[in-house]
């Protein structure tokens, strides 16, 4: 299932105008934002399907970089998001597509700094509800039907298990799982679909592991 | 209370019966369930979104201007109609029309709002509660419990078809929020938990097919309105089925049904601003007069145009 909990139906709390098009675009920016650890220099957006069509009497832009700029779905500040990005010197482009993607709301998100460069792609499902359907070229398959985790790790021989002990050793009992990288020996992911919920105290331990870049949680 | 886990509104309506409680409270339990909060956390989250819910209607009758133009002010009308004595239709029905447009004007005008699934469909499950509340007079845990039934519905059509209107049209945004809200009423009311499904089938049945035709791509025109409609429909359907009646098509049909003809339906009538009301000539002016003046001006403008709609607190 995809929407879990009472308040995926009664939330967000949020600026208006649209769930999925304001409130899921700020969700997906700010995702964006954590995943790249710090705020970019440079942002490039493309937007696909209703959410190329319709972006601007959404609100969808400011939504976006509203998230970049690490606010939440309810800060009031998303209205003045262009305004704010350009005076924290963070470049923003957008681009209209007309490919047509599987699902009517998606985004592309590419971030850049001097050393550093992601992209994801996520959707805004409806009701102000997200996934991230690809993170810098990797596809992600998440039910959603269970918590998750994503572990960004230099690809170095026993991380999986390292990572896997923690969780063995914590009781937690992982429902599916993929491992995937670009480059032999550079940066590589796993996903991590558990059945019991994580707390902090065990995503601090796995962010201790030695050659475990960042944890970030996916679906609570 | 284990395994309070349902699907379906047959699940749902059997876990409530078998086990005698609310609907409501087979949500709070498959919630304090699947996120492992505490029972008090969850309520005092729900009660959270009702003070936001509270605080935007109220903003709303005292009267907003959306930032486009397009709308507001049109709940304000309607409460002074009210007052006039004048009224046709019921004060209470007009009070819940009025109170679901309060909503969805501040929403418009970017102001802070609690989305009731989406933020577009935001208006008629406030605007019902509060119209039902000056009749029944619930407690704060009853209204509380009010938007956990109302929860529940939306759980079961978000995950079975879809509360997104690019996905499936306006049936799915304000029809889902008109069920959800019929439901909730008719279990605040003190009816069974199969009434409660009823009265979600009546008015889904009645929201099938509507499509999502946003002009400007605005959540402005007609979705205000709508909200009004499907608040009138979710009464009008909660008191149907307090007085006995039944939908012959069950409710998780109704619900399948409106999952297939949001698969069917033109991508021009779902949320791309291409089709309907959206490309009628008066939709296309609207836009190239909305559009064409913000591009007019400097970026820095449009800043200071969105600024000054802002809450001034």
């Amino acid at each position: 299932m995809k929407f879990r909990s009472a308040f995926d139906i009664i939330g967000p709390v949020m600026i208006g105008p649209s769930s999925s098009h304001t409130a899921g675009a700020a969700r997906i920016g700010r995702v964006a934002r954590t995943l790249f650890g710090r705020k970019p220099q440079k942002a490039m957006i493309y937007l696909y399907g209703s959410f190329a069509e319709t972006y601007k009497g959404h609100g969808t832009d400011l939504a976006i970089v509203g998230g970049l700029l690490d606010f939440d779905t309810f800060d009031e500040r998303i209205p003045m998001s262009l305004q704010l990005a350009k005076e924290a010197n963070m470049e923003v482009e957008f681009f209209v597509e007309s490919t047509v993607t599987d699902h009517p709301n998606t985004v592309r998100i590419r971030l850049f700094d001097e050393d550093k460069e992601l992209e994801l792609v996520g959707i805004s499902i409806g009701g102000g509800t997200i996934e991230i359907t690809e993170l810098n070229s990797f596809k992600l398959k998440l039910s959603g039907e269970n918590p998750a985790i994503l572990v960004v790790h230099n690809d170095q021989f026993g991380v999986i298990s390292a990572v896997t002990t923690v969780m063995a050793k914590n009781k937690i009992n992982i429902s599916h799982m993929e491992v995937s990288r670009k480059e032999k020996g550079k940066m590589a992911m796993m996903v991590i679909e558990v059945d019991q919920k994580i707390d902090e105290k065990i995503l601090n331990e796995l962010e201790e592991l030695p050659n475990v870049t960042q944890i970030i949680k996916m679906v609570e | 209370m284990k395994n309070m886990m349902f699907r379906s509104v047959a699940e749902l309506v059997e876990l409530a019966e078998s086990k005698q409680v609310k609907i409501a409270e087979v949500m709070i339990q498959q919630e304090i369930e699947v996120t492992g909060l505490s029972r008090e956390e969850i309520l005092s989250k729900m009660d959270r979104n009702l003070t936001v819910m509270e605080e935007a209607v109220e903003r709303g009758l005292k009267g907003v201007v959306s930032v486009s133009g397009l709308t507001g002010g049109d709940a304000v009308l309607l409460q002074k109609y009210i007052n006039s004595g004048k009224s046709l239709g019921g004060n209470l029905l007009l009070d819940a029309v009025s109170k679901a447009m309060a909503t969805n004007e501040v929403n418009a005008a970017m102001g802070t709002i609690c989305a009731t699934p989406t933020a577009g469909s935001a208006g008629v499950v406030p605007g019902t509660l509060f119209a039902v509340k000056e009749k029944l007079n619930p407690t704060r845990m009853e209204m509380i419990e009010f938007l956990f039934t109302a929860a529940a519905f939306g759980f079961v059509v978000a995950n079975n078809a879809s509360i997104s209107g690019a996905a499936g049209g306006c049936q799915a945004e304000v029809g889902s929020a008109s069920g959800m809200a019929a439901a909730a009423i008719v279990e605040l009311a003190g009816g069974t938990p199969s009434q409660c499904a009823e009265a979600m089938a009546i008015t889904l049945k009645n929201m099938l097919g509507l499509v999502c035709d946003p002009v400007a791509g605005l959540v402005e025109v007609p979705c205000v309105k709508r909200n009004a409609m499907g608040a009138s429909n979710a009464i009008t359907a909660a008191d149907m089925a307090l007085a006995g009646i039944k939908s012959r098509i069950p409710c998780d049909e109704v619900i399948h049904s409106m999952y297939l003809i949001g698969q069917t339906m033109p991508t021009a009538l779902r949320e791309t601003a291409k089709g309907g009301l959206a490309a009628t000539p008066t939709g296309k002016r609207l836009e190239a007069e909305i559009f064409g003046r913000k591009e007019s001006v400097e970026p820095g403008a449009q800043k200071s145009l969105l600024l000054h709609l802002l809450p001034k607190e």
